[in-house]
């Protein structure tokens, strides 16, 4: 617990050009690294770290340190993490954090501390519409936004009627909320289960006896390995199986065939055809034994974004930089990027499917384009940026 | 729907045997040693992580699920040897104590030596695939599997407890120690046995549930709670009553939350049913647990202390 932050010194410092005498960029990289759903924030460390070498070690041309720090999954702890690494470790930037409810607790020490926030996975809508701050920048998506794309995928695809399955607690709720949002069938049953829940047979048995046209899925981590895992085995691999947050890089060590043709989507997968995408997953194979999840894309877009920020502005000036942040032209990995007015992304969403990739390993695999240029539910109501 | 009830029921009763597996080991220690054992769901974890490194080592199931056994059960030894017989003449707090310790000590152990992504066991050529039940409704062969061997194990305890010369040592250990260590029986012999054998039950369950579950570092509290549900329900240190309390809160579990907001809509208004039925699906288990407890005050099976 006392040596909890963890200072990563960047290699290649001898390497710089001679403006040894300023202080390092300091970058909080805070993450819940600990406790079972620990995996995607070492997805978005590694994503980081990567980009980071990528630049070696620097951020603008400024030599820049990066503090891991492990937000522990809870909230109050997560607030105190943030608020040492901005007034006593002197961070700039805080990169992080995966949970939303750890964005609401962090939010505040790290803004009021002068430094900026940029998400690498959360994006609650309190921070989307009235409530937007212009220090914080979301690199990801808006929370509601993949069960959007999914409601839409499923007027189009023809799906008349579909079971919808989710566990009971507020995100629950939000997710399948998002999905009735655009979806204009008719929803057959909303089956809530337990969070945690291990054995899904009886809800199977349900969806068996419904023969729904389609089921959609919000089963984050264990529970979705569970019941993909359990799906297959029911023999209900003829009704298609949509999903949010359930069938990702993370999960699929642990689903492996069972998760073949199952769907989501995202504004980013590790096949997408752009420029530097195929460069970035085949160094991270490499250098971590895995393949990335989104978590670790949006990571690395995000050290890209400072880099390009700090490049054009350098970090003295706080509104100079937050300007810069707003509309810097940096290579992301998912092609164009442009920020929102309430400073999330504007980006395109894809249909993702579940392949397995020639190594063997499985992977999500951009399909089809669903939405271009997807603006958030909530920008509209932000009018403090 | 009556076909629907008969295979909800059978779902039930395939949830309850596999929280009998975990239950019984910990029951066994609980009973017999009167010592707590908060690192029990750890051991199910455990055994699970080991069949999924065997599996894929040996590339068979079968062989896998052998290893798993034999180190779960050495694990259980060498734990007994190093921590737990010192415990035993100990307050139940201390034993929390040090045992919740060992909890966070092996679960951070599981997770530096395989790390925190969740792992995945193939389910063998045999048992995979599914049969016909009524209509559009199937079985899981493998669930079929699990159900077997739970029975065999309940049988296997069954026959040892009441049959064999440990099985009365072990009861008569169980009602009073000092007199089985007076008649010349060596008490932490039996002990280390008792435990030995716990650990491997729980290991037992996390290997035959991986290809189902998923093997991850949170598996083994996950399942814990419910354990000690099952086990205060059934009667502490009753086999029988563990295995009697895990059908009873697989049942009630699964039936529950699934006909629950269905039959709530025939006394109320359907909005009304959706929610009642979504607040009170979680609590059932505990419902039930306070029902018995109110009636049998020492569970189902226990005996008055």
């Amino acid at each position: 617990m006392l040596r909890s932050t963890l200072s990563v010194l960047a290699l290649g410092a001898a390497a710089l050009p001679a403006i040894a005498s300023a202080e390092p960029v300091k970058v909080g990289v805070l993450l819940t690294l600990s406790g079972p759903p620990a995996v995607l924030g070492e997805h978005a460390r590694d994503g980081a770290l990567l980009a980071l070498k990528d630049l070696g070690g620097t951020l603008g041309g400024q030599e820049a340190e990066f503090l891991v720090t492990d937000a522990e999954g809870k909230p109050d702890i997560a607030a105190q993490k943030a608020r040492r690494l901005v007034e006593s470790d002197g961070a700039d930037f805080v990169i992080g954090p995966i949970f939303s409810n750890i964005m609401a607790a962090i939010a505040g020490p790290v803004t009021e501390g002068g430094a900026f926030l940029l998400s690498p996975n959360a994006g609650p809508s309190v921070f989307a519409g009235e409530g937007c701050n212009p220090d914080i920048f979301v690199v990801s998506y808006q929370n509601d936004q993949p069960d959007q794309v999914m409601g839409s995928h499923a007027n189009s695809a023809g799906y008349g009627n579909v079971v919808l399955i989710a566990p009971n607690y507020q995100a629950g709720m939000d997710h399948l909320g998002g999905f009735k949002r655009t979806y204009e069938g008719s929803v057959t049953t909303e089956l809530l289960t337990q969070l945690g829940q291990l054995d899904y047979s009886a809800e199977l048995a349900q969806i068996a006896a419904f023969q729904p046209d389609a089921v959609y899925a919000f089963l984050p981590g264990g529970m979705g390995v569970n019941f993909v895992k359990q799906y297959e085995q029911a023999g209900l691999s003829g009704i298609p199986m949509l999903s949010s947050f359930t069938t990702d890089e993370t999960t699929l060590p642990a689903m492996q065939e069972a998760a073949l043709g199952k769907f989501s989507s995202g504004s980013w997968a590790p096949d997408l055809d752009m420029p530097g995408n195929a460069e970035f997953v085949e160094a991270f194979v490499s250098e971590y034994g895995r393949v990335p999840a989104s978590y670790a894309a949006y990571a690395y877009d995000a050290v890209m974004l400072l880099d390009a920020a700090i490049a054009e502005a350098g970090t003295e000036d706080r509104d100079a930089l937050r300007e810069a942040l707003k509309t810097a032209d940096f290579p992301s990995l998912r092609g164009k990027f442009a920020f929102g007015a309430n400073q999330f992304p504007v980006q395109d969403f894809y249909l993702t499917e579940v392949v397995q990739r020639e190594d063997g390993a499985f992977a999500t695999s951009a399909k089809e384009l669903v939405v271009a240029d997807y603006v958030d539910a909530y920008a509209g109501a932000c009018t403090a940026n | 729907m009556a076909n629907l009830f008969l295979l909800q029921l059978l779902n039930g009763a395939q949830f309850g045997i596999l929280l009998f597996l975990v239950a019984a080991g910990l029951t066994l220690v609980f009973g017999i040693m009167d010592f707590i054992n908060l690192a029990h769901g750890v051991l199910y974890m455990l055994g699970a992580y080991l069949m999924a490194m065997f599996a894929l080592e040996t590339g068979s199931f079968w062989l896998g699920l052998l290893l798993a056994l034999g180190t779960t059960l050495a694990v259980g030894l060498v734990l007994e040897w190093l921590v737990f017989r010192r415990l035993y003449d100990r307050p139940h707090l201390d034993q929390v104590l040090a045992t919740f310790a060992l909890m966070l000590i092996l679960s951070e152990g599981v997770k530096i030596l395989w790390g925190s992504a969740p792992l995945n066991v193939a389910m063998p050529e045999l048992l995979s695939g599914s049969v016909p039940l009524a209509g559009p409704l199937r079985y899981p062969v493998y669930r079929i599997a699990i159900i077997a061997a739970g029975l065999a194990t309940a049988l296997g305890l069954w026959w040892l407890i009441t049959r064999t010369r440990t099985g009365m040592l072990l009861r008569a250990g169980a009602s009073n120690r000092p007199m089985v260590a007076a008649l010349g029986t060596d008490i932490s012999r039996l002990f280390m046995l008792v435990f030995a054998l716990g650990a491997m039950l729980a290991g037992f369950a996390g290997a035959l549930v991986s290809p189902v579950l998923s093997v991850d570092p949170g598996m083994g509290e996950q399942i814990l709670i419910l354990t000690f549900v099952v086990i205060v329900i059934g009667g502490v240190g009753s086999v029988k009553g563990a295995f009697a309390g895990a059908l009873l809160v697989g049942i009630v579990d699964t039936v529950g939350r699934i006909f629950g907001p269905i039959w709530l809509k025939l006394v109320m208004d359907p909005a009304a049913a959706a929610q009642a039925g979504r607040v009170l699906a979680p609590m059932l288990v505990y419902l039930l647990m306070a029902a018995v407890l109110s009636w049998r005050p020492n569970g189902l099976f226990g005996r008055a202390p």
